[in-house]
């Protein structure tokens, strides 16, 4: 047997990454826009149902074929996946397919009943989000009373036995120095810690400025990951930190449409969770030929698997670790998409984010109209008082 | 940590899944939910062959791996016991 031509015949994984899969390994599905909680960062601009969304028998069918594909697992999102009643139903659905399940979720449903119901299932795996170690840093984005609900279903998950849940983080400005907090808070409840990057996607775009962290945070960052960052998930979030000196465990490329993708809850198929947008949308699944044919055929996936050119960064000396970094993270801030990325930690983007540069117009958006906005810590937020003041629920 | 044979039977653990891709194989393990790589063709080929061979190194030669490169395909089944991609399998072979 041959290998393909244009593959090189001794291949660094990254390199075969780039030509893309025959099926993705980091697929998110976002099961709706629905959402109790109206975070300031939220990444899918999350709040409303979107009546479009794909019936129980439709999402189904999409398990049929990711199964079909080898598609081990899926990270599971949204909105709040939770809050669609037929939620356990997929869940199960899908392990019974050897399609094997991460959730993110805020803990509304992590009841004490289905703590010991997940305990007791194999290939589900809880993720909740937290975005502060305190309350006030973390509800001052995510909404008054968020944290108490996240802590509750922690505890809830450790007291039925269920092993390994997730913490998970997206650091900003305001959190970065509660990292050690953070793994205590994660050893407390048995989890594991998972930190992201706060991209300007979705709503996160409106407060990015503010919050995404400064060039001093991001060396802080990088020392703690290499210090005390073993036992830490971190996806692809950081490896344009990797300019900073050695590479970071995880994933080291930007995998869209490579090895990463999203389902959206209308079963729009874009190059991945933080790019909701027309730019990158490749396809829908209900359309003949499904997922497969999308994510196989479709032009724009195409595109983003034939080589790139790395622009302004190619002379970089830190090119072949950060390649540029996060292409939403630049489509979202204006600018090129080959050139470095808005955090640069070389500096190479200070001057473009200076100058001129046009933020693209979201193309969707879900939130609902009175969303939280971003308090100061210890100040209240605008959040009604009942957050679930127009809950879907 | 399990000790490799070259003369035993192996099997790929039944909770290892392999799906083939351009450059060799996504490996994934159901039971740790770990991910992992073959980046080899031929050692995919090597891997699927254990089930249905006496002993690793007939594997090899099912796969049809050259005499000169059996250290290399023997240190890397080694790795995959150690990982437990493949473990030692009792049952005889019925042929
Ligand atoms: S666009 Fe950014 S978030 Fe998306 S896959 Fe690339 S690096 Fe990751
Ligand atoms: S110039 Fe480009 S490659 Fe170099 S560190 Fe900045 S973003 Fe990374």
């Amino acid at each position: 047997m041959t290998l393909t031509p244009a593959r090189p015949a001794v291949p660094r994984l990254v390199d075969q990454f780039e030509l893309g899969l025959d099926a993705p390994i980091c697929l998110t599905w976002e099961l709706t826009y629905a959402c109790n909680l109206a975070c300031v960062h939220c990444l899918s601009s999350s709040g409303r149902r979107d009546p479009r969304e794909l019936s129980t028998e439709q999402a189904k069918a999409v398990i049929d074929e990711l199964q079909r594909m080898q598609v081990f697992y899926v990270n599971i999102g949204g909105g709040e996946p939770t809050v669609r009643p037929d939620f356990w139903e997929l869940v199960e659905y899908a392990v019974d397919h050897q399609v094997g399940v991460k959730f993110s979720t805020n803990g509304v449903r992590i009841t004490p009943e289905r703590a010991q119901w997940l305990a007791a299932s194999d290939y589900v795996d809880v993720q909740i989000s937290l975005d502060g170690a305190t309350a006030e840093v973390n509800d001052a984005v995510r909404g008054r009373g968020s944290f108490d609900m996240a802590i509750k279903a922690l505890q809830n998950l450790a007291d039925a036995g269920f092993q390994d849940s997730k913490i998970s983080v997206v650091v900003t400005r305001e959190n970065v120095r509660q990292l050690d907090e953070f793994q205590e808070l994660a050893d407390r409840y048995g989890a594991t810690l998972r930190i992201t990057r706060l991209r300007p996607s979705g709503r996160g775009a409106d407060v990015w400025d503010e919050l995404h962290p400064t060039a001093e945070d991001q060396r802080f960052l990088y020392d703690w990951l290499v210090a005390k960052g073993e036992r830490v998930l971190t996806g692809d979030s950081f490896f344009h930190l990797a300019a900073f000196g050695d590479a970071l465990p995880g994933l080291n490329l930007c995998g869209a449409g490579r090895v990463v993708c999203l389902i959206d809850p209308v079963g729009d198929v874009y190059a991945c969770p933080f790019a909701i947008h027309d730019t990158f949308l490749a396809g829908n699944l209900l359309d003949e030929g499904g997922f497969q044919k999308v994510w196989q055929e479709s032009a724009l996936f195409t595109e983003l698997r034939s080589p790139q050119t790395g622009g302004a960064c190619t002379s970089c000396s830190a090119f072949d670790a950060c390649r540029g970094g996060c292409m939403a993270a630049k489509f979202f801030t204006g600018l090129p998409l080959d050139g470095p990325d808005p955090e640069c930690v070389k500096g190479n983007s200070e001057h473009a984010l200076a100058g001129d540069r046009t933020v693209p117009a979201t193309s969707q958006d879900h939130s609902r109209p009175a969303a939280v906005v971003l308090g100061m810590p210890g100040r209240p937020t605008s959040i009604p008082d009942r957050f679930c003041n127009e809950s879907p629920l | 940590m399990t000790s490799f044979d070259p003369h035993a039977a192996w099997r790929r653990t039944p909770s290892v899944v392999l799906r083939p891709e351009p450059f060799g194989a996504l490996v994934y393990d159901f039971g740790s939910r770990r991910l992992s790589f073959l980046k080899d063709l031929a050692l995919v080929r090597v891997v699927e062959a254990l089930n249905r061979s006496a002993s690793a190194l007939a594997a090899l030669q099912v796969a049809g791996i050259a005499e000169a490169d059996h250290p290399r395909y023997l240190a890397a089944l080694r790795t995959l016991a150690s990982a437990g991609t493949i473990t030692p399998r009792q049952e005889a072979i019925a042929s």
